[in-house]
């Protein structure tokens, strides 16, 4: 099958490939580009293991063409820590309050949170659990997803955190 | 001693042993994306290989065509089962001791079973060529529902066991029929029916499901043909039984197969098995001389690969009018699917469902298992769960509501009266088990405290009388349960699989430094042992967690150990651990002694190292032991620090739990809100509370999933209806409720550190307490049971029967 040329800047680097029109975002993140923190759950866009931050708005990569991505400022988890390596407030806040299990759902869970939190900076509980509902997790029954993300919040917004966990 | 010597509690604290709440040491890896699932995998030269499946529930194949497939630009191969007979793989050998056709031979007999499998140097053109690939069949009478599998003129389903009256578990007694499998006294359970005040009976059918974790299962074979050795990636629960599995099949000698289970995303059962796409990866390999991955999609999961329950259960009871239970009969309809491929020890064919008393003292039972073939996917895996002991565990506390209701008993009362009461311990039950500890009236009446039961009961009341007077539209449920497991598999006098008994492994050594690496025979899929095996080892033998790897998965450099299922990890394994560890510290006693010139004896354990009796400041750490016992070890002493131990248990153990959840049903829309759940476990000594917890929540949310709509369905044709995760309910954080939970703690008299398993115990006891309060909630109009899932349309059907609609 004939193959496209795509760039586009992932993780603040430029990337590049060749595709077939049909190749799934997803498969080009993680085949092409070596980048495999996103995940694959189901392929028909309900699990959001696969979710990515593009310009400007979560997507599932499973459910998008890389061809559709030409041009794209994208960021995957591999793209969250900070240069010196510390972790982002959302890592550091999965691990403090147990927020994940298997960790198959972490890296979707963790860029879908980073987007709701551009979006409102103080979540209510309801509008964490409302925001994420695009991913699941089969894992941690979300009690403490929800709490990794009002712990990411509190440390962003530089309030102290009322529950971490000792 | 100077002012800066750590304080006792700061040396404690140090260590993060068993009790506290260490974060885990897989989050930094997983936070970052940076951890190795089979996925991620990526070989020089690999090939995808890719399923064509059937479209029928049951047909007689009459002629493969690849010939399109194999032009299509890509593709490699397509093996048919005709390639797999010329190495003799068509079938395999299930767990259960029954035969599966890794691709169809001649048939197919369930929806989506494996027919051909298609090699491609890319996912996609594997796809495209099992598109390609045209199959003729002829289609064959279905049967889907078990109740008519063993009709006198049903079809016959499994054509290769005509003429085998006699199977893997004993006789049977229908072309369709498995095994019967019999347990209790008979005659003195039909003399306690006899003379009862009370009974009951009543079909309590357990819907079929699946574990569906996040990552579906999958595999990289890859084999070396100058060597002869094969490498196997898999997400496997138990990658050393992967390993004599692929070894008798392949006839690979086992050390020349190496299993590595990396990052696993998730099991709850699904990944214990052996799986068509495993072989046909292997083959493939063989054939190709090249790495060969196979990845399941979702829909391929959820229709092939170990559905879990289809248990249909007949619960009598007998009681006197006093509201003591007398006499408890169990008859199951087991539907097992196309082929028997159970994950039970191998003497089990209904895993423990003798659980079945569960944490009543029944001075009598009785029960019997059938066993069927049907035209559905094989499995019948433990989903978060020993092995049938959810199905158990929901027969009995239906049952007991039930009985309850007509005995005009409140649910909790009558569990108080018939709980087996702490001193009976160890306690011998009616049907075979011996259950290790138990304070059964604590935990009880803790939750019931907690929740305010007995004002809850008034508001119901209340709520019904406003409910009648048209006020509200919605009806409340109460819905308690109690639970007993049996976990831990298992003593080798009674548990083995395929003959391999079920004990597991540790291994322990000590690096010179202090440092040290444990090797085990389990794995973990996000238990978290990395994290919790270490604070074993931590506050055994006084090494800091910190210091202290742990290794899973791969068989070539752990001990043979079982897997991870069935809860058996921290039974079985963490107790491995500490005999290991004790090994460890028996020497190293041996070493403190010679080094501060004392009697052993002399000596005494003091948080992270030896001190003499009554001269305190005489002390050895294990640090320096480690050191010691490398460099300077006492004469005739061999060098080094390590132990292994393989644990063989000798009781299973038996965690416990009391829920209650409190739900309100609307009857119009038939939408539950689950206004509370309140789960108390008792998993014995507790090692990481933190992780305790978040098992319990997401043991809680699969049993939330399970009880209130997930179901695999099939329609009269052998159709899975609603084989993705469109239709198969998985909650999101919207839906999931908010848990609460609580805590006794019972440890186990014969486990070394007195641990018993807790991450399945929510899955046992979530759907009973789910479904209660569903029955719960109708109970008052007249109803006696309405069959899970209690979807929303459920729910509605059930408001309107009763007449609430009016
Ligand atoms: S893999 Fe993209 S939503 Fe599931
Ligand atoms: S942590 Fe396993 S799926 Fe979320």
């Amino acid at each position: 099958m004939a193959k496209t040329h795509v760039t586009m800047t992932v993780n603040g680097e430029p990337a590049e490939g060749l595709v077939e029109p049909r190749t799934l975002l997803i498969h080009f993140i993680r085949e092409n580009l070596s980048l495999t923190g996103a995940h694959i759950g189901c392929e028909t866009s309900h699990c959001g293991a696969c979710t990515v931050d593009l310009d400007g708005r979560s997507v599932k990569s499973c459910s998008m063409f890389a061809v559709q991505a030409q041009g794209a400022q994208i960021t995957t988890i591999e793209g969250m820590a900070h240069a010196d390596g510390t972790l982002h407030a959302l890592q550091e806040g999965f691990r403090m309050m147990h927020g994940l299990q298997c960790g198959f759902c972490t890296p979707g869970m963790i860029m879908r949170a980073h987007r709701l939190l551009q979006e409102n900076k103080t979540p209510t509980e309801d509008e964490i659990r409302f925001g994420i509902a695009g991913n699941l997790c089969r894992c941690t029954g979300y009690q403490n997803i929800v709490k990794a993300i009002q712990y990411a919040a509190d440390k962003l917004n530089g309030v102290p955190h009322k529950e971490a966990a000792e | 001693m100077t002012t800066t010597a750590p304080t006792r509690e700061q040396r404690e604290a140090k260590l993060e042993g068993m009790g506290c709440k260490r974060k885990r040491v897989e989050d930094v890896r997983f936070t970052q994306g940076k951890g190795t699932y089979v996925d991620d995998i990526k070989m020089p030269g690999m090939l995808y290989g890719d399923f064509v499946r059937s479209q029928h529930g049951h047909a007689r194949i009459k002629k493969i065509d690849a010939s399109k497939a194999l032009k299509v630009p890509g593709v490699v191969a397509v093996l048919t089962a005709k390639d797999l007979k010329g190495v003799n793989l068509a079938w395999m050998p299930t767990l259960a001791g029954d035969v599966q056709m890794v691709l169809a031979d001649g048939k197919v007999l369930f929806q989506n079973q494996e027919i051909a499998f298609v090699v491609a140097n890319d996912r996609y053109a594997a796809a495209d060529g099992a598109e390609l690939v045209e199959v003729e069949y002829e289609a064959l009478p279905v049967i889907v529902d078990p109740f008519k599998s063993m009709a006198p003129g049903a079809t016959v389903l499994r054509e290769d066991l005509i003429g085998k009256n006699t199977g893997a578990h004993g006789p049977r007694k229908h072309h369709n029929h498995i095994f019967e499998w019999v347990m209790g006294d008979k005659d003195l359970t039909d003399a306690a029916f006899n003379k009862a005040d009370v009974t009951i009976k009543e079909l309590f059918s357990y819907h079929r499901t699946h574990p569906s974790p996040l990552e579906t299962c999958q595999c990289v074979a890859s084999f070396d043909k100058i060597k002869s050795e094969l490498t196997l990636w898999g997400t496997f629960q138990a990658p050393h039984v992967i390993r004599t599995v692929a070894s008798l099949l392949s006839k690979i000698p086992e050390h020349k197969i190496h299993v590595i289970a990396p990052d696993i995303g998730g099991g709850f059962g699904n990944k214990v098995g052996a799986y068509p796409g495993y072989i046909c990866a292997i083959v493939a390999s063989i054939v190709t001389g090249k790495p060969v991955k196979w990845v399941e999609d979702r829909i391929e999961n959820l229709t092939s690969t170990s559905f879990a329950r289809d248990y249909h259960m007949t619960c009598e009871m007998a009681a006197t009018k006093e509201g003591k239970v007398t006499g408890l009969r169990v008859h199951v309809l087991a539907d097992h699917g196309a082929f028997d491929a159970c994950a039970d020890p191998s003497k089990w064919p209904a895993g423990f469902f003798n659980i079945v008393t569960g944490s009543y003292d029944f001075p009598v039972a009785h029960v019997a298992v059938d066993g069927v073939y049907t035209n559905k996917a094989p499995g019948g895996v433990a989903y978060r769960c020993s092995f049938r002991v959810t199905e158990a565990a929901y027969c009995i506390e239906r049952g007991m509501d039930v009985m309850a209701k007509k005995l005009g008993l409140d649910p909790a009362e009558f569990r108080l009266r018939n709980f087996i009461k702490r001193e009976q311990f160890p306690y011998q039950s009616a049907l075979g088990w011996e259950y290790d500890s138990g304070d059964y009236d604590t935990a009880m009446r803790k939750v019931m405290d907690a929740v305010d039961y007995a004002g809850l009961r008034a508001e119901q009341a209340a709520q019904r009388e406003a409910f009648k007077r048209g006020e509200t539209r919605a009806i409340m449920g109460i819905g308690v349960s109690f639970f007993t497991e049996i976990v831990g598999a298992g003593p080798s006098k009674n548990c083995d699989i395929l003959g391999v008994a079920m004990f597991d492994s540790c291994e322990i050594r000590i690096h010179p430094t202090g440092a040290a690496i444990a090797r085990m025979g389990t794995k973990s899929q996000g238990q978290g042992h990395e994290t919790t095996y270490a604070q074993i080892i931590a506050t055994e033998i006084g090494i800091p967690a910190a210091d202290i790897m742990v290794e899973e998965g791969n068989t070539d450099t752990a001990p043979y150990g079982l897997g991870t299922y069935g809860s058996r990890s921290t039974p079985v394994a963490g107790a491995a651990i500490a005999m290991a560890a004790r090994k460890i510290k028996a020497k190293a006693q041996m070493i403190a002694a010679y080094k501060l010139e004392v009697h052993e004896g002399d000596l005494e354990w003091d948080i992270d190292g030896f001190r003499v009796k009554g001269l305190p400041e005489k002390t050895m750490s294990m640090k320096d032991i480690s050191w010691a016992a490398y460099n300077s070890p006492p004469p005739n002493m061999e060098p080094g620090l390590e132990a292994v131990s393989y644990y063989d248990p000798p009781n299973m153990t038996y965690p416990f739990g009391a829920y209650i959840c409190v739900m309100d049903i609307d009857v119009d829309t038939g939408v539950a809100n689950i206004r509370r759940f309140y789960a108390l476990d008792d998993c014995g000594t507790r090692i990481n509370p933190m992780i305790i917890e978040g098992q319990v929540h997401g043991g809680l949310t699969e049993a939330f999933a399970i009880a209130m709509g997930q179901e695999i369905r099939y329609d009269e044709f052998g159709n899975v209806v609603g084989g993705s995760f469109m239709d198969f309910f998985v909650p999101t954080a919207v839906e999931t409720p908010k848990w609460e939970t609580d805590f006794t703690v019972t440890p186990s008299p014969h486990h070394p550190i007195g641990a018993k398993g807790v991450g399945e115990s929510p899955n046992v006891g979530g759907v009973p307490a789910f479904s209660n309060a569903v029955n719960d909630a109708f109970s008052f109009f007249g109803s006696t049971h309405i069959q899970m899932p209690h979807d929303h349309w459920r729910n509605w059907e059930a408001a309107k029967k009763f007449g609430l609609h009016a």
